[in-house]
């Protein structure tokens, strides 16, 4: 079953292969729900990708194996990183975490927020991550957070007492201000009006040109069909099929 | 990028109870590995035999040390190891009290690591003390104290900069945050968190609190009955966890 | 020498102890002097005196002395303490050593608290009696613990001591018993001799014994041995001074008490060691008839002679 890198897709940054993923519930009688039989995706830069389906049907499995969050249990998921091609699968623990840092991207629906760190270290924190300086992160983060218009009263406080709109703003200057080649997005504007749902479609379209692949879960219809070139659609129990 | 430290079949028995079984994983420069699992599942041993006081009964601890070598943990002599444990290892212990002198003041708890590593000026040590209260935000005027006359919180922040002082490369910390309330807990978690980063420490973190663990640990090892029964990234052990028991774990801690 | 053995008390083997005990009391001591400043534990005896009366120095004193060594003891500097006196006595009884007060002329001094101002010579024993050996018990109670600290030369903790006089007083306060390191390797309790002394250890010409018989632990400084007192590069050690003379014999530079003299506060500073003071002043005293000049010195040390014991 294992591949070599050279039959990868050429020009392709992101390749998952014949992902396999259950779930066991072992506290309720060892039920096993089986979520992906075998979803395979190779993706491009300058791609933005849509995940489609009903809900359960494993669009958000599927990205959260891609970001390693979800451990899979068959397939291999070859990520470009910094000129190598790396599978996640069998990537050491140090290395997912360092993969996360330079290459793949990840906005969550939900900010994990600490108390007592304020909007601005949170934010700037995976761009100080990466080796940029403190100012130069603060920087970028605070013309994401006049782009995103979360108001500047907000930049020093805790986002623990911030709207859902607002701690969505922070999650994605967090995730935009580094220039990561692959970036997930997790339903980034489930929370926005309609203006700072405009930013985001441009700051995507600018990943877009940049040439960065963007895979997404987009619940609004209209981002969605801005935004994306191809869509991976989701069904109960069956095998995904892509369109593009 | 090398290892800090590699633990291979670690195993430690009391009479017929394995406290540890074969317990193997490495931990890499800058990272933070959470030990959980609940009261008796061996965490606490584990963390007392990698630190050698208690002896392990089988198994290798192999550290790099800054100087690039090479050590046995186990096979070191007893002054090399408590060299180690006074300057590049530190130790925060669950009770203030264990870790710290209550009968001297604050800032000789802070200087007596410096004092340990040779330094014999006292203005230095001194103004190096009021230093890493600062860092862990105890008042300066509070130098001269005892600890005795500190809340809980300050104790274990005071702990945290005795330990600090020498710029170690490892530390164990054995539920650090227990018996804190939980306002409390943040502060000290929050300033964890800081000083681990700007310092690139390495830390083994046994709690038994998911929180905590979510919160500053990049990977996670779960022990029951003194055997490692999943590990991986925090993340994937928590969002995705297979073993039963951590999902058991899981689903029983109150704020996700 | 000659030993008179009129006043032996009958029964008594010499210097009390039998030979095995102070024979291997003895060993102990090599072992002590080869190690300059490490404890060796020793089998003390019973003496017929309580523990905290010296009955570690008289051990090491009656394992050593001879027919022809000459005895000194003092107590707080002074020979005619009562438990000098005693002490004495008790050596005269059991061995019929001679004794003496002077400095100069004692082969043996057995000491509590001082060491004589005058120099000492090689040749000279000083026997120290000591209450507690360990220098690190304060911050360590277990034994084993302090036993491995010492193996390991684990000092660091013991200038948290230093540091803490620092902090609270503005310079270290600790006046007696002022711990030293010992040929750069052992860390040593002087026993309660006053820091005046401390420099005294140094490098001495002369052998010196410390001997605990409660705790049943001597060690030793054998003579030329270097003796540091424990400070910090910017708090250097430093030995009392009193801006006074002495009232008796004007020294400047030697250990002086405070003596409260009337009702009224009046008080005055005399040298600690008699033998010291009684020399310079009879010394002087020649000087003076020399010249013909009458001293007219208005109090004499001796009223304070029987006055005794100002433990």
């Amino acid at each position: 079953m294992p591949r070599s890198t050279a039959t990868l897709p050429a020009g392709s940054i992101l390749h998952a292969h014949k992902l396999y993923k259950g779930f066991t519930l072992h506290n309720q009688g060892g039920i096993h729900f089986p979520v992906l039989q075998g979803a395979s995706l190779a993706v491009h830069p300058g791609d933005c990708w849509a995940l489609t389906g009903a809900s359960g049907s494993g669009k958000s499995t599927f990205m959260r194996s891609l970001y390693a969050n979800y451990r899979t249990d068959q397939g291999e998921i070859w990520v470009q990183h910094q000129g190598e091609w790396k599978n996640l699968t069998t990537c050491e623990p140090h290395e997912i975490l360092e993969i996360r840092i330079y290459t793949l991207g990840y906005v969550s629906q939900f900010l994990r927020v600490i108390p007592r760190v304020s909007a601005l270290d949170v934010a700037a924190e995976p761009l100080i991550d990466s080796g940029v300086e403190v100012t130069v992160a603060q920087a970028k983060v605070r013309s994401l957070f006049e782009l995103l218009n979360l108001p500047s009263r907000l930049w020093s406080l805790s986002p623990t007492t911030f709207s859902g709109g607002e701690k969505q703003r922070v999650n994605i200057a967090r995730a935009f201000a580094v220039n990561y080649p692959i970036l997930l997005l997790d339903e980034p504007t489930s929370s926005l009006d309609a203006a700072n749902r405009e930013v985001v479609v441009q700051l995507i379209q600018e990943k877009k040109e940049q040439g960065c692949a963007l895979i997404g879960i987009f619940h609004d219809e209209e981002v969605k069909s801005r935004v994306c070139n191809r869509a991976m659609a989701f069904s109960l129990n069956e095998e995904a099929t892509i369109s593009g | 990028m090398n290892t800090l430290l590699d633990v291979q079949n670690l195993s430690k028995a009391y009479g017929s109870v394995q406290a540890c079984d074969r317990i193997s994983f490495s931990l890499y420069p800058g990272q933070i590995l959470g030990i959980i699992g609940e009261s008796g599942s061996g965490k606490t041993t584990l963390l007392s035999a990698i630190a050698h006081q208690t002896p392990s009964d089988s198994g290798q601890i192999i550290y790099r040390n800054s100087a690039n070598q090479i050590l046995h943990i186990n096979q070191i002599s007893e002054s090399e190891r408590r060299q180690l444990m006074r300057s590049e290892w530190g130790f925060v212990r669950q009770h203030a009290r264990d870790g710290l002198r209550m009968k001297v003041t604050a800032g000789a708890n802070i200087g007596e690591r410096l004092l340990d590593i040779g330094q014999r000026h006292y203005g230095r040590i001194r103004a190096e003390s009021s230093e890493w209260l600062e860092q862990v935000e105890i008042p300066g005027h509070r130098i001269d104290d005892l600890p005795g006359t500190f809340s809980g919180g300050m104790q274990q922040r005071l702990q945290l900069a005795r330990v600090l002082v020498t710029r170690p490369r490892l530390v164990l910390m054995d539920e650090p945050t227990g018996g804190l309330d939980v306002s409390v807990q943040a502060k000290l978690l929050d300033l964890m968190r800081q000083i681990v980063r700007s310092l690139n420490l390495s830390v083994i973190l046994v709690t038994h609190d998911i929180g905590v663990v979510r919160l500053l640990a990049h990977r996670l090892i779960v022990m029951r009955h003194g055997k490692v029964v999943e590990q991986g990234l925090t993340d994937q052990v928590l969002d995705d966890p297979h073993h039963p028991y951590t999902q058991s774990l899981i689903s029983a801690t109150l704020v996700p | 020498m000659i030993v008179s053995t009129d006043n032996l008390e009958p029964g008594f083997n010499f210097a009390y102890l039998d030979e095995q005990t102070k024979r291997s009391i003895r060993r102990s001591l090599l072992k002590a002097i080869a190690i300059p400043g490490h404890q060796i534990p020793f089998g003390s005896r019973e003496m017929p005196m309580s523990y905290g009366w010296g009955t570690g120095g008289i051990q090491l004193t009656a394992s050593i002395i001879g027919k022809n060594d000459k005895l000194k003891v003092i107590d707080q500097g002074a020979d005619d303490t009562t438990n000098a006196v005693n002490i004495r006595r008790f050596f005269k009884k059991v061995c019929g050593v001679s004794t003496t007060e002077k400095t100069a002329e004692a082969t043996i001094i057995q000491t509590r608290h001082r060491i004589p101002e005058t120099p000492l010579r090689a040749g000279q024993t000083m026997v120290y009696q000591v209450p507690i050996p360990e220098p690190l018990r304060w911050l360590e109670p277990s034994e084993v613990e302090t036993r491995k600290m010492h193996a390991l030369s684990e000092y660091g903790a013991m200038y948290v001591r230093l540091y803490e006089d620092i902090t609270q007083y503005g310079y270290i306060a600790t006046a007696y018993d002022y711990p030293v390191m010992v040929n750069d390797r052992y860390m040593m309790r002087p026993s309660p001799i006053p820091r005046f002394d401390n420099p005294k250890l140094h490098m001495s010409e002369a052998l010196q014994i410390f001997g605990a018989g409660r705790e049943k632990r001597l060690y030793a400084l054998p003579p030329y041995t270097s003796v540091k007192s424990l400070d910090f590069e910017d708090y250097p050690f430093t030995i009392e001074s009193w801006g006074k003379a002495c009232e008796f014999c004007g020294a400047t530079n030697s250990y002086l008490d405070e003596v409260v003299v009337d009702n009224h506060g009046g008080r005055l500073w005399i040298c600690s060691d008699t033998d010291y003071c009684s020399q310079r002043q009879s010394a002087q005293r020649q000087n003076a008839a020399a010249v013909s000049v009458v001293n007219t010195s208005s109090v004499s040390p001796e009223i304070f002679k029987n006055g005794g014991n100002r433990s």
